[in-house]
């Protein structure tokens, strides 16, 4: 089934918060922010911003009804600064205008006067400093300690990545408008509305009863929406509980790229230990996650990066710890993979370590040690593991062996360009780590001439499970999908929502509408069997049709329905669903967290322009374990759209901070994700099917997240190129893999020998090259 | 006022011409269907086709409503995604409904336009060139290979159409709504009523071309401005060859280079050169002299016209005088030009069939970036000797350099890896290069001297490579 927005989407009809049509008398918003990344505020003055043509009112932190305080996890984040600055872009006040022009235009007149304080930007020196979000958080199974002993080779070494900016194309934003007796309608444009409801409710102080958030869809989230559409939120909802009046603000992009968060940056030491078969015998890592200034989303992240710490291999003995250092960055949040893929690119920079060091290929020692079902993570959960399986299929489906032949033959006669190819397997636990978080609650209603709606707590971002919610309400009555209504994510119809993340939201919400609709059929079935005076269990209901043993009873949906109501019966239910099985005890570090796990591997071909240091990505063959996939098109475009964005990570992205802590890489234009040319030449997914049971809704396993992490398989592959034009270079394990980085890195002697002449200036400069 | 067809409405407007189109569009016409994501032509969410009638042809090309001010939509028919539906999804629209091209669908109706455009062009289209199509759009969500799959079905269908009208042809496969077909002879009617150009109003402080860099850097102070609207003078357009010159007009844009036969007869790795220019909707709207005057360190054209020895004819509205390209740039953005003189005409040298001339350019993304460092090369060869040689490069210093020392090293010499050694080492003391979002210093030096060997591994592929890799 294709995905049933396509035909609006396309049509550019699709409604998004900047499209909502603006009721009269609307206000307009516009963030002052701070200019400096950390500081002791001195003076505020918002005189000439309040003189400025069409301004209503200027909002600070004076001006909160409720407390100033949106931290989700931890109580650690002002919506305006108070007395300090914490970084560049934090919120100071608050502009509210007749149209987004003149706001805009006061924003500019707001002066303040910062007394400047050390910037952190390293996550190390955070560390040093004591600078952490929460105590540091170990995992441990087996004993490190003595089993090096046992360990015929040892490589250390340290592993950075770089963060990403989400750039959803639709920026942030929200549109808050009053109603009667205090209630406020807010359009957000959120993954987490519940979220949105209760960070409005403490900075007004208006209860949560009074707060309608509702949410149509949202123009790409990829995490960045999860907790970070709060702010927008609030400060919309404070204008309008002050001021009574429709306040909207929609985030231009540069506003947006420098006042928001990002994935985590993380800097990491492991220590690797093998037996003289290749086996992993120990594994020892520390990541000093780069949280910026509050907590936001990092303990939960950095969690996640120790759940995957040891990615799809069986490590014996393994210690993971983790650091959530505080730096003066924008706090940093939820992106696809949550942490899980900083956690996994460590380990396969230690397995490429180990195999640059022992003169063998990786791809050997990641087979050695993938997980056979029934081993057991670091963190205590038994795995039913398709490791194997999606790993062999790959190197046979794709032919490996040729496709390495191929890359031998085509080295030798090139001298300019030289190819490098790279196996990436993944294994990603599906649910919230936050075991609470693992429920869901979806209400349907069957109207009389049988057409049908249904609201869950699941957002709409692009992913497809408004289509997946509706094929799940229409396989369960067996009636046409056109009959089927999605209706908007709304807190006044489904309250109490976890956030659309953790790739979980098709699985939550599609079973708690699995279960209104069963309790609903139940009923239909019922009122059937004693219409045509059988036993309910042999009554059937088939593409609008009752069936009695197989037989049509000339009965059909609508007769049924309306049959149903005539006698009194509720054709509506409210279902509610809680994931079994999962529990996890955070004080030692094991459980059984995840409903299942998702596996996959993935071969991943580079072509390296020696000359230019510019590259381009071949291939990437998957095998990917989508249990049994309820809808193929939506499933393969995750899979698709994860591995592209995985790539970009790994390859162009650079978020590009100074020293000062001023983001460098602020447009479009000094950001690049990949565009239609720099995506791979080829992607070729298949399907492994699988029969065996699990939590997913139909079996259809979570897609969203894992495949995001095929794409640090080109950081491999790059890695390998470079070396196979000279086996003697040892490129850091420094990701993302820019074509600079590929340059300095094919040319250490030529640095070199630039560096003596020419003092170059290593940091970024104040005067930047303008276009 | 401004006069234009708005798909298939009339518009006359007295709002400020300095007015984006883009918000225009969104906020005084209701039509939201055309996206805000970046506003600075980088993701071709607001993608929207500019029609005009040319030498008799009504020639659609797409462009960046979030660069393009209301002035320079006078007199031409502007179509959004609303101007493109039909009862029913259209043949494209269907085609990526068919393929899950869409997800969040934000950026799909910027997608949907291009392709349009891609339909009405006259140019014979394939898969590659549908793709090239939507070379200025950013999708976040599908990672392009389900667009892939649509617009090479888009393009199989195109196939039939056999040297039919484009309009035509559009209209009866429902690829466009019917309305198309009476627009040649609207435009020709409104150019009657309005008398052709757009009147100004006292004395215009700004000249504007394209808008694809002014409109980047202060897109809420241009709202307001007085402007010159230079982009739609007819005599500043045009390319032509006189003897061994080509002159070109100042409001020559990329895509008119690119379609240029005396560019693609002397240049004949153009298409090459210029797939490295940014996008399909800004080339579609950059302007040569705009590239020139807006003193950008790494324009590209400027790298290109550096080493041809350009010459600009500059114009103050009265007298007119002839300057070197080479001595324009004075410093950061600093220029040698009177604020009211502006570029009316460019011209060059042709190379001669002896001479040989090479572009390179390397950003953080191939495509649609800014380049890190470009250099052109022209050398003219006696036998294997390089009689005179020009070397430019960008980003490596606070104005687009023409090499003059290197350049001058050339002179007399055969080429060799040692030739080649030596300019990259005469090339590193006239750099000045700084460490900003684009690359360190060091990266930019490497760079340079890299790029100054692609020019001889490109222009002599007979060279030993491997010695030149290694040395």
């Amino acid at each position: 089934m294709k995905n049933i927005d396509s035909y609006t989407h396309t049509r550019g009809e699709s409604i998004y918060l900047d499209d909502i049509p603006v009721v009269a008398g609307t206000l307009y918003a516009a963030c002052f922010d701070s200019p400096v990344a950390h500081g002791k505020i001195i003076s505020l003055d918002v005189h000439a911003a309040e003189k400025s043509p069409g301004v209503v009112r200027v909002l600070t932190h004076k001006d909160i009804t409720g407390i100033n305080q949106i931290g989700g996890i931890i109580p650690d984040e002002e919506l305006f600064a108070e007395e300090h600055v914490h970084f560049c872009g934090m919120p100071v006040a608050l502009v509210i205008a007749e149209t987004d022009h003149q706001a805009r235009a006061a924003v500019k007149k707001i002066k303040i006067e910062i007394e400047l304080l050390h910037v952190i930007t390293d996550p190390r020196e955070a560390a040093e400093k004591g600078e952490l979000i929460v105590p540091p958080r170990t995992f441990k199974t087996g004993d490190c300690e003595t089993a090096w002993a046992a360990c015929d080779h040892i490589f250390e070494g340290k592993a950075d990545t770089n963060g990403q900016e989400h750039l959803y194309i639709e920026t942030q934003g929200a549109y808050a408008v009053p109603g009667e007796h205090g209630v406020i309608k807010i359009y957000s444009s959120t993954q987490g509305p519940t979220a949105v409801q209760r960070a409005v409710s403490k900075v007004t102080g208006l209860p949560m009863h009074r707060l309608e958030v509702d949410v149509t869809r949202l123009g790409g989230g990829f995490g960045g929406k999860e907790d970070q559409a709060n702010t927008w939120a609030a400060l919309c909802a404070l204008a309008t509980h002050v001021l009574k009046r429709p306040v909207k603000y929609s985030l231009s992009r540069m506003e947006d790229i420098r006042m928001t968060g990002k994935r985590h940056p993380y800097s990491s030491d492991f220590k690797i230990g093998l037996n003289k078969d290749l086996k992993i015998i120990a594994y020892e890592v520390t990541f000093y996650q780069n949280a910026g200034a509050a907590a936001d989303l990092s303990p939960a992240v950095m969690e996640r990066t120790l759940f995957h710490a040891t990615n799809t291999y069986f490590i014996p003995n393994a210690t993971a710890t983790a650091y959530s250092c505080r730096t003066n960055l924008p706090p940093n949040t939820a992106f696809r993979g949550f942490g899980g893929p900083q956690g996994m690119f460590v380990i396969e920079s230690a397995i490429a370590k180990a195999a640059d060091e022992l003169g063998v290929n990786a791809a050997i020692i990641q087979q050695k040690n993938l997980l056979q079902t029934g081993d057991e993570l670091l963190y205590g959960q038994n795995v039913v593991s398709e490791a194997n399986e999606c790993w062999d299929k790959a190197v046979a489906l794709y032919d490996l062996e040729a496709a390495q032949k191929e890359i031998i033959v085509f080295n030798e006669a090139n001298h300019v360009y030289k190819k490098g190819i790279a196996l990436m397997p993944i294994c990603f636990g599906i649910s919230f780590t936050n075991t609470l978080m693992n429920q869901a609650r979806a209400l349907v209603h069957v109207y009389t001439d049988g057409s049908v709606v249904v609201s869950t707590g699941a957002i709409e971002m692009g992913q497809g499970v408004n289509t997946k919610i509706l094929q799940v309400v229409a396989q369960i009555f067996s009636i046409d999908p056109a009959r089927v209504k999605v209706n908007s994510t709304n807190t006044y119809r489904i309250a109490n929502t976890s956030p659309s993340a953790a790739s979980a939201t098709a699985d939550l919400n599609g079973k708690a509408t699995f279960i209104a609709c069963t309790e609903i059929l139940n009923r239909l079935k019922e009122v059937a069997a004693s219409e045509l005076k059988v036993a309910a269990s042999l009554i059937e209901i088939k593409d609008e049709l009752v069936f009695t043993n197989g037989i049509k009873s000339g009965l059909d949906w609508v007769q049924l329905v309306e049959m149903t109501f005539a006698k009194r019966i509720s054709l509506s239910e409210h279902g509610h669903y809680s994931t079994p099985d999962i529990h996890f005890d955070k004080a030692i570090g094991k459980g059984h967290p995840f409903a299942y796990h998702v596996y996959g591997t993935a071969i991943t071909t580079v072509t390296v322009d020696c000359i230019r240091g510019i590259y381009e990505v071949d291939s990437v063959k998957i095998v990917h374990d989508f249990g049994s996939s309820m809808n193929p098109i939506i499933d393969l475009g995750q899979i698709e759209g994860g591995v592209v964005q995985g790539i970009g990570w790994m390859t162009i992205e650079e978020i590009v901070y100074d020293k000062e802590g001023k983001l460098r890489s602020n447009a479009l234009s000094t950001y690049k994700v990949p565009d239609i040319y720099s995506a791979p030449k080829e992607i070729k997914v298949d399907f492994l099917q699988t029969q065996q049971d699990n939590l997913a809704i139909f079996r259809s396993k979570a897609v969203g997240e894992p495949p995001l992490m095929y794409g640090i398989g080109a950081f491999f592959a790059l890695r390998n190129a470079i070396k196979n034009f000279n086996p003697n270079l040892k490129p850091a394990f420094d990701a993302p893999m820019t074509p600079e980085k590929v340059l300095m890195n094919l040319y250490p002697e030529k640095i070199a020998a630039l560096k003596t002449i020419h003092h170059a200036k290593e940091t970024i400069q104040a005067a930047e090259i303008k276009v | 006022m401004v006069h234009f067809i708005l798909n298939n409405k009339d518009i006359s407007t007295g709002l400020p011409k300095g007015m984006l189109l883009l918000d225009f569009i969104r906020y005084h016409q209701h039509l939201a269907g055309t996206k805000i994501g970046c506003r600075e032509g980088d993701c071709g969410a607001c993608t929207v086709l500019v029609g005009e009638v040319k030498q008799g042809e009504l020639i659609y090309r797409s462009v960046t409503s979030c660069l393009m001010p209301l002035g320079n939509a006078h007199g031409k028919h502007i179509v959004t995604i609303e101007g493109v539906n039909i009862e029913g999804l259209n043949f494209i629209q269907q085609c990526f409904a068919d393929e899950g091209a869409t997800q969040c669908g934000f950026c799909t109706p910027g997608f949907i336009v291009s392709m349009a455009g891609c339909c009405l062009s006259k140019k014979e289209v394939n898969p590659q060139s549908a793709i090239d199509a939507v070379n200025g759009n950013i999708c976040r969500c599908t990672g392009y290979k389900s667009i892939e799959r649509a617009v090479a079905t888009v393009a199989h269908k195109m196939n039939e159409r056999n040297g039919k009208d484009a309009i035509d042809f559009a209209i009866e496969n429902k690829i466009l709504p019917s309305y198309f077909s009476t627009i040649q002879q609207r435009l020709a009617a409104f150019r009657l009523s309005t008398n052709g150009e757009l009147k100004l109003q006292g004395n215009p402080a700004k000249f504007l071309g394209g808008g694809t860099d002014l409109y980047v850097q202060q897109h809420e102070a241009m709202v307001d401005e007085e402007i010159d609207f230079l982009f739609n003078k007819n005599n500043l357009k045009g390319i032509e060859q006189q003897g061994s010159k080509c002159i070109m007009g100042a409001a020559v844009t990329a895509t008119d280079i690119l379609e240029s036969p005396i560019f693609q007869q002397y240049f004949p790795s153009l298409k090459k050169f210029i797939k490295l220019v940014s996008s399909t909707q800004i080339r579609n709207m950059a302007t040569v002299a705009g590239n020139v005057i807006n003193g950008s360190p790494i324009g590209d054209f400027t790298i290109f016209l550096l080493v041809l020895d350009a010459r600009l004819i500059l114009s103050d509205g009265a007298a007119t005088r002839e300057l070197p390209l080479r001595e324009l740039f004075k410093g950061y953005k600093i220029l040698n030009k009177a604020p009211d003189e502006f570029i009316d005409k460019i011209y060059f040298e042709l190379p001669a069939h002896t001479d040989l001339f090479n572009f390179e350019k390397v950003c953080k993304r191939t495509h649609l970036d800014i380049a890190s460092v470009n250099t052109a090369i022209k050398l003219s060869m006696e036998g294997d000797i390089i009689s005179v040689g020009a070397i430019s490069a960008g980003g490596i210093g606070p104005i687009p350099t023409y090499l003059k020392n290197t350049s001058a090293f050339l002179q007399g010499k055969k080429v060799s890896a040692e030739l080649i050694s030596g300019l990259i080492e005469i090339a590193q003391t006239e750099i000045s290069p700084i460490s900003d979002a684009r690359g360190t210093e060091m990266y930019k030096r490497l760079l340079l001297g890299q790029l100054i060997s692609a020019h001889f591994v490109t222009l002599f592929p007979a060279m030993d490579v491997q010695n030149l890799m290694t040395q």
